[in-house]
């Protein structure tokens, strides 16, 4: 990730071309950036209903990619949601995102946090994995080295619940393909500031 | 505050009223008859009944935009909402304040394929700026004054109050929330100093610089205008309009370089090709104005002021951005300008003058005169001519009468223009200019129109004539889709597919049949005469005019052309095809 946190350019404060003759004249102007981006954005909203299809009508009606999304409400006595999601783009989408998720009127809060980070991104997943004889042993093992729990088990079969980064669950989830594989259930990003700093 | 319990639907009107609302568009239906049996038992609030849901929206549309004030539309659940959509879409496009209110079935209903159900708040949301499903009595008059603070603060647009027939039935106290500070919603009016400062600055070293104005200067208010245009005056830069920016800079001004954008102003789109400093008040560099975006003033450093965040580096990327009020903005600048008395760059702005003047030359508008069929440029000189000195509200329809009327129709103030700018929406004129009328009573109101868009809602005709509404409707008839056809000429051969209107109306007839007046004018000696007639008559008029049926609009900048590729007339359009790439532009 970290080769992804580029610094963006700010809208309201940041001035990306000097002023009085400093700057070639024209050289930012109407060139199409072409590089894509990740980035991970909370959105903090009201818990009301409509709210999230308010978020995503707004990334399918103005062609903008999801690549994860998640909500829950965090705080039951202010009904505030946050939704997560993970977003690609070129920088000047990515601006576009943020600015067309903040005037929607039930939001409360956008943060980038692949701009304003260091931040923690998790995902959580349930794996299914049906075998029996050495692959059992083998996914057994194996899960016992990514600390994966074993929630639920029968005689031909393990469920194992797995929380970590993106790249973390999709390697696991890779060696068990080989392994009896059946089932894969994943929440998506949830993310959070490092450091004491709220959003 | 709280009173004894009074229905929803009482609560809504008190709400109204709290609000200032003096007029409302609507048409009845089983989900809304408490509300209109709540509107009946008073008389503050005036009903207009329109014909078609549609055009409740475009009135209010009109309304709003000629008096800045939040329009409002009621209208049924089910079709009455869905056909409502295409006016919230169309003040979604062009920042119109409108509250529109829509009954729904009763809550517990709701989700079953209930008769006249339809999932309103689900299809409006990507047309309206916000909407509501009031599910509960509790938070109806908070939801009602909320909808009016969110439609006209910050970029405005259309709010919708979803209502279900049982939470109208229901008791509950009145709370007036006017004037309540919302809770996320609360947008930035102030500029920020220091942003403005840089502006001031790079704005005083400018050698080649152009003020582009926009509808947002117009939604910022008369008094907004007023500063902008003492401010423009003092910096002595030429200033050009967008379509929806008409007005806000007057247009008898010698700064002005008129319209800017696809059918603009020759002088305008050069000036906007070759200046080095833009200053974008209110506009949102839309592709009927940038044309091709690589090639959109690519020696500039742009300046943009915009109340919308979401406006700026959306498709052109911007050295020095500024979100604001047009009002509060511009009052900065002022100050700062005159605080720092700023030495503008005389000689570099006499030649950018002289070079301007070059291109003013070059008198873009000039057509084929004739004295034996009308062409609609004249229709329209003949029409100016007759009602400048009057105070005049002109509305349109979309196509070819819509550029020439914006070409040759001139604005010294804001609000007198009303036009379907972003959505293009045809039958718009015609409802839009009864709700300037109603809001204008003594004024002089023109629907510039034509014969195909009028159609569109031609049922509003029974409208004008139950209120007495003296609308002028002043139909351009070419018997074509006009732009259609014109596209089809330039682009695909000459094929002229479907653009041609058979079995057109005889539209004197038609207006007599509605009860109103109907005049024609077919002749080139007869033009002066009849608009003479139409503005002499105390109801509603309209007016067949028989104009050119091959004339073409110009100038004009063919899709995918840069700026400086303008075409003038039809001679240039034989000498440069367009494109490939710029065929499959809309």
């Amino acid at each position: 990730m970290s080769d992804l946190k580029r610094r963006n350019l700010g809208i309201v404060s940041g001035v990306p071309a000097a002023i009085g003759g400093a700057g070639q004249i024209g050289e930012s102007t109407s060139v199409k950036d072409i590089t894509i981006e990740r980035h991970t954005m909370s959105v903090l909203v009201d818990n009301e209903s409509g709210v999230l299809a308010r978020v995503i009508g707004l990334f399918s009606g103005r062609g903008y990619n999801i690549e994860s999304l998640t909500v829950a409400e965090v705080d039951a006595a202010q009904h505030l949601s946050r939704i997560t999601v993970v977003t690609t783009g070129t920088p000047m989408i990515i601006e576009q995102i943020k600015n067309q998720l903040q005037r929607l009127v039930p939001v409360h809060s956008v943060t980038d946090l692949t701009v304003e980070g260091p931040s923690l991104e998790r995902e959580m997943a349930l794996v299914k994995v049906a075998s029996t004889g050495d692959k059992r042993v083998e996914a057994l093992r194996i899960a016992d080295i990514f600390r994966a729990r074993v929630v639920d088990a029968t005689i031909e079969s393990f469920v194992f619940e797995m929380t970590g980064s993106t790249e973390k669950l999709n390697a696991f989830i890779g060696l068990m393909q080989p392994l009896g594989l059946s089932d894969v259930s994943r929440t998506g990003i949830v993310a959070m500031k490092r450091g004491s700093g709220t959003e | 505050m709280a009173t004894e319990p009074i229905t929803g639907a009482e609560i809504i009107v008190k709400a109204l009223i709290d609000q200032g609302v003096e007029v409302i568009f609507g048409y009845p239906g089983g989900a809304v008859l408490p509300l209109y049996d709540a509107l009946f038992k008073q008389n503050k609030v005036r009903h207009i009944l329109v014909r078609h849901e549609q055009a409740a929206v475009h009135a209010a549309e009109g309304y709003a935009r000629s008096t800045g004030k939040v329009g409002v539309v009621l209208v049924t659940s089910g079709p009455g909402a869905t056909n409502a959509v295409t006016g919230l879409t169309d003040a979604l496009m062009d920042s119109i304040p409108i509250v529109c209110l829509t009954g729904q079935v009763p809550t517990h209903l709701i989700g079953n394929d209930a008769f006249q159900e339809a999932d309103t708040t689900g299809i409006t949301r990507p047309c309206t700026k916000h909407n509501y499903l009031v599910k509960s009595v509790e938070d109806l008059s908070r939801k009602v004054h909320e909808a009016f603070y969110v439609a006209r603060s910050g970029r405005p647009g259309p709010v919708l109050l979803d209502l279900p027939k049982d939470v109208q039935q229901a008791k509950y106290e009145y709370v007036n929330h006017a004037g309540q500070r919302h809770r996320t919603y609360n947008p930035v009016q102030k500029p920020d100093r220091a942003q403005v400062e840089k502006v001031v600055e790079l704005m005083a070293g400018a050698k080649r610089p152009i003020f582009y104005v926009g509808g947002g200067a117009v939604n910022s208010g008369p008094l907004a205008c007023k500063m902008l245009t003492d401010f423009i005056r003092l910096t002595g830069f030429p200033c050009t309009q967008t379509l929806m920016g008409l007005g806000a800079f007057p247009a008898s001004d010698p700064l002005s370089l008129g319209m800017v954008g696809m059918h603009g102003m020759y002088e305008a789109n050069h000036a906007m090709h070759d200046c080095d400093v833009m200053i974008n008040i209110g506009a949102r560099f839309d592709d009927r104005v940038t044309g091709r975006l690589n090639a959109f003033s690519p020696g500039s450093k742009k300046i943009h002021v915009d109340i919308d965040p979401s406006s700026i580096n959306k498709s052109v990327r911007v050295d020095l951005p500024v979100v604001g009020d047009v009002g509060h903005v511009v009052e900065e600048m002022m100050r700062i300008w005159k605080a720092r008395q700023v030495k503008t760059d005389q000689k570099a702005l006499a030649a950018w003058w002289d070079q301007i003047n070059k291109w003013r030359a070059r008198d873009c508008l000039k057509y084929k005169a004739s004295d034996t069929i009308i062409k609609p440029q004249f229709a329209l000189e003949r029409l100016y001519a007759a009602v400048k000195d009057k105070d005049f509200y002109i509305t349109t329809e979309v196509g070819q009468h819509q550029m020439w009327a914006a070409q040759f129709l001139k604005f010294d103030k804001p609000n007198r223009w009303m036009t379907s700018g972003g959505l293009g929406t045809m039958g718009y004129g015609l409802p839009a200019a009864y709700g300037v009328q109603v809001a204008h009573p003594e004024s002089l109101v023109i629907d510039v129109a034509g014969e195909a868009s009028i159609m569109m809602n031609i049922q509003e005709m029974a409208t004008l004539v139950q209120y007495r509404l003296p609308v002028k409707i002043f139909i351009m008839n070419n018997k074509w889709m006009g732009m259609v056809r014109q596209w089809q000429e330039l682009l695909h051969g000459g094929r002229y597919s479907e653009s041609y209107s058979d079995a057109l109306p005889d539209f004197v007839k038609l207006a007599e049949a509605f009860g109103a007046n109907g005049l024609r004018a077919s002749k080139v000696s007869e033009l002066d005469d009849v608009i003479k007639e139409m503005i002499a008559i105390k109801g509603p008029v309209m007016v067949d005019v028989a104009v050119d049926e091959k004339e073409n609009c110009f100038p004009m900048i063919p899709s995918g052309a840069p700026h400086n590729e303008m075409l003038l007339g039809p001679e240039d359009q034989a000498a440069k095809p367009v494109s490939e790439e710029g065929m499959v532009l809309v």
